[in-house]
């Protein structure tokens, strides 16, 4: 069968069995179930509608059961067993990643990663929202700006490894290195500070995603707020750390937790940019790399970053439905 | 504390569409001024003017004798309770009234004494430490009212503060309001408003703007009893005053109308000059002033149309086939309820005090 038709089924067969589901599934219930006539008529009726809606929500909590909640426990009784799965090793793996040299170096990279990439996009993203806000010319400034986030991680990998290339020829950085006399070098080998070059690929990509958010939740500041602080005599700057900053800090939060999020998530760059050698390693590129060869503890190395990402994603979700209040 | 005097004050924005121009306005310390207009007339955007949100384009303004075109809203002495209440919603009662004074660097002790003081006089007391979403709507307006007061500012600005309370509210913080002024007669007040009972109960003078310009000003009766135009003759009042087409038959130290419609004569104290006699005019009277007669020396006969009783009064309205004026209606507004009314003939007339007389949109009075 040919793969565009074996496609069209596949969306055919899928769109064709949720509204199918959802449609008979209904009718069994209004129908058969509690069908609306007879004595309980009014009974019947109630208890239908209370069904309903977990009737509805079946098919998704059952494919989040089984590919979301199943795996986390499923990950963490396999990552008590050796690579074969044959022998029950207890915390064996995790006790591994505590030995290894380069898990420490992931472990410690990636707390970099968080602390430096999600601070920074979520400053520069606010600063660029409100030196753009008044601008005739700040939506061209915010495109110019958002425009990265269209780009994968690989691709912007690539177009980094172009800026960081050794060729004075290629590489800017080299290139600004030989004009001024300097010997070329190679960024992404000096030592520590590399992993903040791998960085500013990260904060490139969501300085736009800050910037987008925050930009609307500075317009969504009312006027009067700052009007009112201009006539009690407030300054630019107090104005905006005093008055419009605290009113958009739940946004802030969820801003800055959700590149938190990505940033424990994102291995593309690191696996792109240098293979996690020269001491830029971070957990998810660990992982990869253990993937397979594995001992068993990719997966342990899976349930760490789970473990370390759950609070961070935790206080996201509370800040964002209230936001939504 | 402070005067305010705007000389030929005028607004254009990107220097074509003018929305104010030559504001000449003279207001005395302790006064307490209510600009209203129709919407759109500006009075928002010169009370705007006033606070320095807004520059001014041409003219000048100057506040206790000094101009203050260029100077910083914070140094003009003014202080502005906001329609929306401009609560900075993350901080405290106590917070929201400190700010300025914070920003103003003054001591704690002083901010304190300013503040507790404030809370006092406006009964917020114990809600110091709330944050404004746990409070109603007027305890909102009343902390953007101690924002203003903490500031001990030499001019204040109100842009429509009552607009977003519910009715009862509205009264009650009027009466607040009125209060508060009297509490501090020596400063200066300046009051924007759209509603009519608002301008007539707080004011001590009332500015109607209309036509990018001031129409009239003057203290709330002034304008009830004479006013300079059909403009405000309308504007003030509810319902509006009625206009109806007519001539001067009779001049002198009063003069005699007759009416287009419907009429007969009715005489106005309002004096007129010989050579009007045969003049075109529109005679005014107020819905209140109009009296139901049975005699023949009536102004007006006509068919009710339609009567909204009200209780307290009744309102009888008239159709006029063929008028020249802007509304064909006629009301009238008798005390009372007056059932089985509708679709009768009734002859009506008024005092001659009440009657005001217009040639060319101007009252006679103001010729």
């Amino acid at each position: 069968m040919s793969p565009l038709i074996q496609g069209l089924l596949t969306i055919l067969i899928g769109v064709g069995g949720c509204v199918g589901y959802f449609w008979a599934s209904n009718v069994v219930l209004d129908k058969v179930v509690f069908p609306a006539k007879g004595p309980n008529i009014g009974r019947n009726i109630n208890r239908a509608n209370a069904v309903r809606p977990w009737l509805f929500m079946l098919p998704a909590l059952a494919a989040l059961g089984l590919y979301l909640v199943y795996p986390v426990f499923g990950s963490f009784w396999r990552s008590l067993f050796n690579r074969s799965g044959a022998d029950f090793i207890g915390l064996g793996n995790y006790s591994l990643l505590m030995q290894d040299g380069e898990f420490r170096t992931a472990l410690f990279n990636n707390f970099l990663w968080v602390l430096v990439v999600p601070a920074l996009s979520t400053f520069l993203g606010l600063l660029v929202a409100q030196l753009t806000d008044k601008l005739r010319w700040g939506n061209i400034a915010k495109s110019l700006i958002f425009m990265p986030m269209a780009i994968s991680f690989v691709g912007a990998s690539l177009i980094w490894k172009f800026v960081y290339a050794v060729d004075p020829e290629i590489g800017i950085i080299n290139a600004m290195r030989d004009a001024m006399g300097f010997a070329p070098l190679d960024p992404l080998q000096v030592g520590f500070w590399n992993n903040f070059f791998l960085m500013v690929i990260l904060v490139w990509i969501q300085t736009g995603f800050a910037m987008v958010i925050l930009s609307a939740a500075l317009r969504g500041i009312p006027d009067e707020t700052v009007e009112a602080a201009i006539i009690d005599g407030a300054s630019p700057a107090q104005i905006f750390f005093r008055i419009k900053i605290p009113q958009i800090m739940g946004t802030i939060v969820v801003v800055w937790t959700t590149i938190t999020i990505l940033v424990l998530k994102v291995f593309d760059i690191v696996y792109t940019m240098t293979g996690g050698n020269f001491g830029t390693q971070i957990l998810p590129s660990y992982m990869m790399e253990y993937m397979f060869r594995d001992d068993g503890r990719a997966t342990a190395v899976a349930f760490v970053i789970m473990i370390i990402v759950l609070p961070v994603m935790v206080w996201n979700i509370v800040q964002a439905r209230r936001e939504v209040r | 504390m402070a005067n305010l005097k705007l000389t030929d004050v005028g607004k254009t924005y990107g220097g074509k569409v003018e929305v104010l121009k030559d504001i000449d306005l003279d207001i005395e310390t302790g006064e307490l001024v209510v600009f209203v207009g129709p919407s759109g007339c500006g009075k928002s955007t010169l009370l705007r003017m006033i606070a320095g949100l807004e520059k001014i384009s041409s003219g000048t303004l100057e506040i206790d004798g000094q101009v203050v075109n260029d100077m910083p809203p914070s140094q003009r002495g003014i202080a502005m309770v906001f329609q929306s209440y401009a609560l900075y919603p993350h901080m405290t009662v106590r917070e929201n009234m400190a700010f300025a004074l914070k920003i103003a660097k003054m001591s704690r002790a002083e901010i304190d004494e300013a503040v507790n003081a404030a809370a006092e006089k406006l009964q917020l007391t114990d809600y110091l430490d709330r944050l404004p979403k746990a409070l109603s709507g007027g305890q909102r307006q009343r902390v953007a009212i101690g924002r203003a007061v903490v500031r001990k500012p030499k001019v204040y600005l109100f842009d429509e503060p009552l607009s977003n309370l519910d009715a009862a509210l509205r009264v009650a913080t009027r009466i607040e309001i009125a209060q508060l002024k009297e509490a501090m007669p020596d400063s200066t007040m300046v009051y924007v408003t759209h509603d009519q009972v608002e301008a007539m109960t707080l004011a001590t003078r009332i500015v109607v703007l209309a036509n990018k310009g001031i129409a009239q000003v003057g203290t709330p009766l002034d304008l009830y009893e004479r006013p300079n135009g059909e403009f405000v003759a309308q504007f003030i009042g509810s319902p509006a005053m009625n206009l109806m087409a007519g001539e001067i038959v009779g001049t002198g130290e009063v003069t005699t109308l007759k009416l287009d419609e419907g009429g007969g004569t009715i005489t106005s104290v309002v004096p007129s000059r010989p050579e009007d006699k045969g003049a075109r005019v529109n005679v005014g009277i107020r819905p209140e002033d109009m009296v139901a007669t049975e005699g023949d020396d009536y102004a007006f006969a006509g068919t009710v149309d339609i009567v909204e009783a009200l209780g307290e009064v009744t309102l009888l309205y008239f159709e006029l086939p063929k008028a020249e004026t802007d509304s064909n209606t006629v009301i009238a507004k008798l005390n009372g309820i007056h059932s089985g009314i509708r679709g009768r003939t009734l002859r009506l007339t008024a005092d001659p005090s009440k009657v005001h007389v217009f040639r060319n949109g101007v009252s006679l009075l103001y010729r």
